[in-house]
């Protein structure tokens, strides 16, 4: 490299410019961490990113027509096996029914307050996962649903297993999932064995759920299914969410340690449902992950 | 790429005619290219192939820093960090401040990386990425996640190894076809 005459020199020093970025990308931190009091400057640069996002996926899409071509050759034995499989679960279903309505009689004779009865504004929209994220920090995927096909911020996003997360995130294409396994994400739950009533949070490991908060004495043993009890209003009731794995009974704490994992794949599929909103759009039911940060 | 010229034209100057020339690539060239990579790193991939991922972005722009550094800056970088930041659905600032440092590092580093070649460079190279990952961890900790394994530092392996055939990938158009007869 030239050494130029200082005259010529253009802006300042390596270092200062530095300094400048550092003291920029620090606002910015804060503000993502801390004050979020823009929240376009993320939408503008996902829909700038967007098109680009969309061109890195279609190698996928690509492979999934190829793969669809071939699979249209067992075409007719799919089809038998599904009518197959829609029978059975059609017995299933009608056998809820009159169990519904038996349980309504039921809570009738008994006195009990009835369901409230919840209509849907968002309708379920099965979408691709656009993204998964590069490093372990961001228990997050992306999605190629948005706004712009009627999801909505706090949706559950499911498999068909079970719970996955909750979107957080929306942009007008795509929108942003919280899986379970965040550190900042929490689902109401019940033990189904026992309806008993606890909180899973995400621990940002792998794999890795926990139930905090639970005494020593608590009923709960290794084996045991978590679903969602629908309290709070975002998740839909009995959905499953975990098995409980690992239970740690320390005397010298006043909580019992009980590790479960997640029953959906929640960093394996590539195509998820996104479940309706219980209520229509409840305002303090969506649980943003900086509120939780807060609770913690 | 300049010092490189001047020093074998010193050694002996039958060697230089024979040497390639090339030209400094255009902002196109260059947009283009970051383009390409910020795509290479937003590819789906299972979660096993992800750990071992080279950030392509980070690569490409240190490349330009190192070969020339005129021609790209730290606001440039800072654009690159925030569009990876926002796709990676991480902290927003995150990877623009890893990026700024890594272009930096190479400002300051960058003169005495091209008096080596190519495969003296990558170990170098190594180090700068170590700093930049160390940079992204110190960043995600402050935001609440918990430190990664070791395994996290298995993007910087790759990378590295990706030095030479990305830099060579990335000059093959900047090669000029001259014929050393012609004068």
């Amino acid at each position: 490299m030239k050494t130029a005459p200082q005259f010529f020199r253009h802006g300042p020093g390596p270092f200062a410019r530095l300094f400048v970025f550092i003291l920029l990308s620090c606002l910015l931190i804060a503000e993502d961490l801390r004050f979020r009091y823009f929240p376009e400057l993320r939408q503008t640069i996902g829909i700038v990113i967007f098109p680009l996002q969309k061109v890195a996926y279609l190698p996928t899409n690509i492979y999934d027509q190829i793969e669809e071509l071939f699979a249209s050759l067992y075409l007719l034995e799919e089809n038998i096996k599904l009518r197959q499989q829609y029978l059975e679960d059609r017995e299933q279903l009608l056998t809820l029914h009159t169990l519904q309505t038996e349980n309504e009689h039921l809570r009738q004779l008994l006195g009990a307050v009835q369901y409230i009865e919840t209509n849907t504004e968002a309708k379920a929209v099965l979408a691709d996962i656009l993204y998964t994220p590069r490093d372990p920090f961001n228990h997050k995927i992306t999605l190629n649903k948005g706004h712009y096909h009627g999801v909505q911020l706090g949706q559950p996003v499911i498999d068909d297993k079970g719970i996955i997360g909750q979107i957080t995130q929306l942009y007008p294409w795509s929108a942003e999932v919280t899986l379970l396994i965040d550190k900042n994400h929490s689902v109401p739950v019940q033990v189904l064995r026992n309806s008993l009533r606890s909180v899973v949070t995400g621990t940002g490991k792998k794999d890795e759920l926990e139930l905090r908060y639970l005494s020593v004495s608590t009923d709960i043993q290794q084996g045991d299914m978590l679903v969602t009890s629908g309290i709070g209003g975002v998740y839909p009731t009995g959905i499953p969410v975990a098995i409980v794995q690992r239970i740690e009974r320390d005397p010298v704490d006043d909580f019992v340690q009980i590790i479960s994992k997640p029953i959906a794949g929640v960093d394996r599929n590539r195509q998820v449902l996104v479940l309706s909103l219980v209520q229509p759009s409840p305002s303090n039911s969506i649980e943003m992950p900086e509120i939780e940060s807060q609770k913690n | 790429m300049n010092r490189k010229k001047t020093e074998t034209k010193k050694l002996d100057p039958g060697e230089y005619f024979k040497q390639d020339i090339y030209i400094a690539p255009s902002g196109r060239y260059i947009t283009f290219s970051l383009i390409i990579a910020l795509i290479l790193n937003f590819l789906p991939f299972p979660q096993h192939v992800l750990l071992f991922r080279p950030d392509f972005v980070a690569l490409t722009l240190m490349y330009w820093s190192v070969n020339h550094p005129h021609k790209i800056g730290m606001s440039v970088a800072f654009v690159m960090g925030l569009l990876m930041d926002v796709g990676n659905t991480g902290i927003l600032g995150q990877h623009a401040l890893a990026y700024c440092v890594v272009i930096y590092l190479t400002l300051v580093l960058g003169r005495r990386l091209r008096i080596f070649n190519l495969f003296q460079q990558a170990p170098q190279i190594s180090l700068v990425l170590l700093v930049m990952q160390i940079v992204i961890v110190l960043i995600a900790v402050l935001g609440g996640s918990r430190l990664p394994g070791w395994s996290y530092f298995s993007a910087t392996a790759t990378a590295t190894l990706l030095w030479v055939p990305l830099s060579a990938l990335l000059n093959a158009p900047l090669k000029q076809k001259s014929d050393p007869n012609a004068l």
